[in-house]
């Protein structure tokens, strides 16, 4: 019966409650995408190994590393992998075609990151074709591009032109793994350095190294760098993670302000469901003053607004909820090269359903407190 | 007027006034009343005399601020909100000028309202419901809402809302003040027949002096103070 009661005042004034529950809707898709976009910023940070090690210059990222430091790297005691990569940088036609390209020691590469599945003839393909390259699936849909197409990039770091066939499309082994990337051969990129700029051959952007357990990464780390103290090209060690977690420290701001717009929108939200309930209660205050006259207490009272205030919510949470996974999708379609995972996160829907129960809880509060302190007689008077 | 029964509202020296700014208006002066078990009470008075102000005091609506009021064993004055609320509940129905039935509540869920405080079941519920419905003769419109009955039948709703509870108390504050003649009849026929027929004590304000020759007894209030009271001609029933 109360239940009833809750139903029918909640879509009394059908336009209201239908915008509420839309104004709602759109918050919560407004804040489920944003939470994506910061949880994509950190989707490289996530997908790190935690065994895995990334060595670069002491000085900057900028400046490279001698590719002869990987023999001594390898030999340190902890050390399982090697291989190393180096930041191409390449356009594909056009700037707007952005996307990652690194030219790597492609066997090592592929054994130390599995995350990368490429079929079998694929793999031997591209490592037979030294002018070959592996692209993500994404990449490759995004381009249409097939096995045996050649794909030329145009250098920014390195001048010129750089053809190279498709050799496999890789595709992730887990949701968080980029599929937005492609891969070509170090040595090609090195051999036409020799002959263009030869200071610059012979380099490696970083190295990466895999460690037998997470918990020797510390030691292992300070021992790499120890080697290579007082040396011309110092190196810093750390771990995947952290190397990774560098770039989105770049963005903090960014973060910081995007965190901040979510918070905003649920407190812009917050007032609007306020404003409809204040306004909701206070148009039927002479029937909670009967209510009361019959003998309800504030109890039912109040139970009564706030299951108001949670049923207009709770729509307008679940329509923002359902909307925010095709709008992602959409999205995905535009920026999907630059954050390569728009997943919505287990945690992302908790934050939208604790925000939708926090704009009801809040909503509903001052409109109880108005109800359950006015005196009956108060509140009959005006309309008597 | 009968002597064997019991007194169920005993009023002893009331005083009630209201704050407006720094004024203090005083609205009941004084008030001494004793209402018997099954009498038909009319408050009768000009605007502003204060007879809705001694009809919520009555009711449980509010506190005075000096005397006591005892409706049967019941000690009103010591009472804090929340067990007023109960008390309400439990022992007074209202029958308001303005009917003030739920708009998005048909007539039988209106009627409903106050049984969901009980501990009744909703078969039990719904049975009583039927049985005020057909005492106020409006079985065959339960299932309207309120905006679909006229003024007369909301009132009757309305009247068999604050009767399902059964009450000790059935408290009208100007219940035909909202209607046309022949449906303040019906009504008035109504709550003559709730007092004579099944007992109920009935206390009603109003400025009708037809409605007021209903009741068995009339009180008159003028700023703040009984003046007189007028005794209708003995009905059978008492």
């Amino acid at each position: 019966m109360l239940w009833k009661l809750l139903l029918r005042n909640a879509f009394r004034h059908k336009l209201r409650a239908l915008l509420t529950v839309f104004g709602v809707a759109v918050a919560v898709l407004a804040f489920g995408m944003l939470s994506t976009l910061v949880d994509a910023w950190y989707a490289g940070v996530s997908a790190a190994a935690a065994n895995r090690l990334v060595i670069r210059n002491a000085i900057s990222l900028t400046f490279a590393l001698p590719i002869a430091y990987m023999e001594k790297i390898r030999a340190v005691d902890g050390v399982r992998a090697i291989s190393h990569m180096s930041w191409f940088g390449g356009i594909y036609v056009d700037r707007k075609n952005f996307f990652a390209n690194f030219a790597v020691d492609a066997r090592s590469f592929l054994d130390l990151y599995p995350e990368f599945i490429l079929p079998e003839v694929q793999r031997s393909a591209f490592l037979k074709d030294r002018k070959g390259c592996v692209v993500g699936r994404a990449l490759a849909q995004r381009f249409g591009w097939k096995v045996d197409d050649t794909v030329t990039l145009q250098g920014t770091i390195y001048a010129g032109d750089w053809p190279m066939t498709v050799r496999g499309i890789y595709h992730g082994r887990d949701k968080g793994t980029d599929e937005n990337q492609l891969f070509f051969h170090w040595d090609y990129l090195n051999e036409r350095l020799r002959g263009s700029s030869p200071r610059r051959a012979n380099h490696a952007g970083i190295f990466v190294i895999e460690v037998a357990h997470a918990d020797a990464a510390p030691a292992v780390a300070g021992a790499v760098d120890a080697l290579f103290k007082n040396s011309l090209a110092e190196t810093r060690t750390e771990t995947e993670r952290a190397f990774q977690m560098g770039f989105v420290t770049m963005s903090e701001a960014i973060l910081m302000a995007i965190r901040l717009v979510s918070l905003v929108i649920i407190c812009i939200i917050m007032a609007v469901v306020a404003n409809t309930m204040i306004m909701s209660v206070r148009e039927r205050l002479h029937e909670f003053a009967v209510l009361k006259t019959l003998g309800y207490g504030g109890f039912h009272l109040a139970l009564l607004i706030l299951g108001e205030s949670l049923v207009i919510c709770a729509a307008g949470g679940a329509l923002g909820i359902a909307g925010t996974f095709p709008t992602l999708r959409i999205l995905a379609g535009y920026v999907g090269y630059i954050f390569p995972v728009l997943d919505v996160s287990p945690t992302t829907l908790g934050f939208d359903v604790l925000a939708v129960l926090a704009v009801a809880l809040i909503a509903a509060a001052f409109p109880i407190r108005r109800v359950v302190t006015i005196r009956i007689v108060d509140a009959l008077g005006r309309v008597e | 007027m009968s002597i064997d029964r019991p007194i169920i509202v005993d009023i002893r020296n009331i005083s009630k006034s209201y704050r407006r700014g720094n004024q203090i208006i005083p609205v009941l002066e004084g008030i001494s009343l004793a209402i018997i078990e099954g009498e038909f009470l009319a408050l009768m008075g000009p605007s502003g005399s204060g007879k809705s102000t001694l009809l919520n005091l009555i009711a449980g609506l509010d506190h005075p601020d000096s005397g006591t009021i005892s409706v049967g064993d019941m000690d009103l004055t010591g009472l804090a909100e929340t067990q007023l609320a109960a008390w309400r509940a439990a022992h007074v129905g209202f029958i308001f000028q303005f009917y003030n039935l739920i708009p998005v509540l048909t007539a039988f869920e209106n009627i409903e309202l106050p049984l969901v405080l009980t501990n009744l079941s909703r078969r039990e519920r719904r049975e009583h419901v039927r049985t005020v419905l057909g005492l106020v003769n409006l079985t065959d419109r339960m299932d309207h809402y309120p905006r679909q009955l006229s003024g007369g039948q909301q009132q009757r709703v309305a009247i068999a809302r604050a009767l399902v509870t059964d009450p000790t108390l059935l408290v009208a504050d100007e219940p035909t003040g909202d209607l046309d003649r022949a449906s303040a009849e019906d009504v008035l026929v109504l709550m003559e027949r709730l007092s004579r027929d099944l007992g109920k004590t009935v206390i009603m304000v109003t400025h009708d002096p037809r409605a007021a020759r209903r009741a068995h007894r009339v009180e008159h209030l003028d700023k703040g103070v009984l003046t007189h009271a007028l005794e209708t001609p003995a009905p059978e029933c008492l």
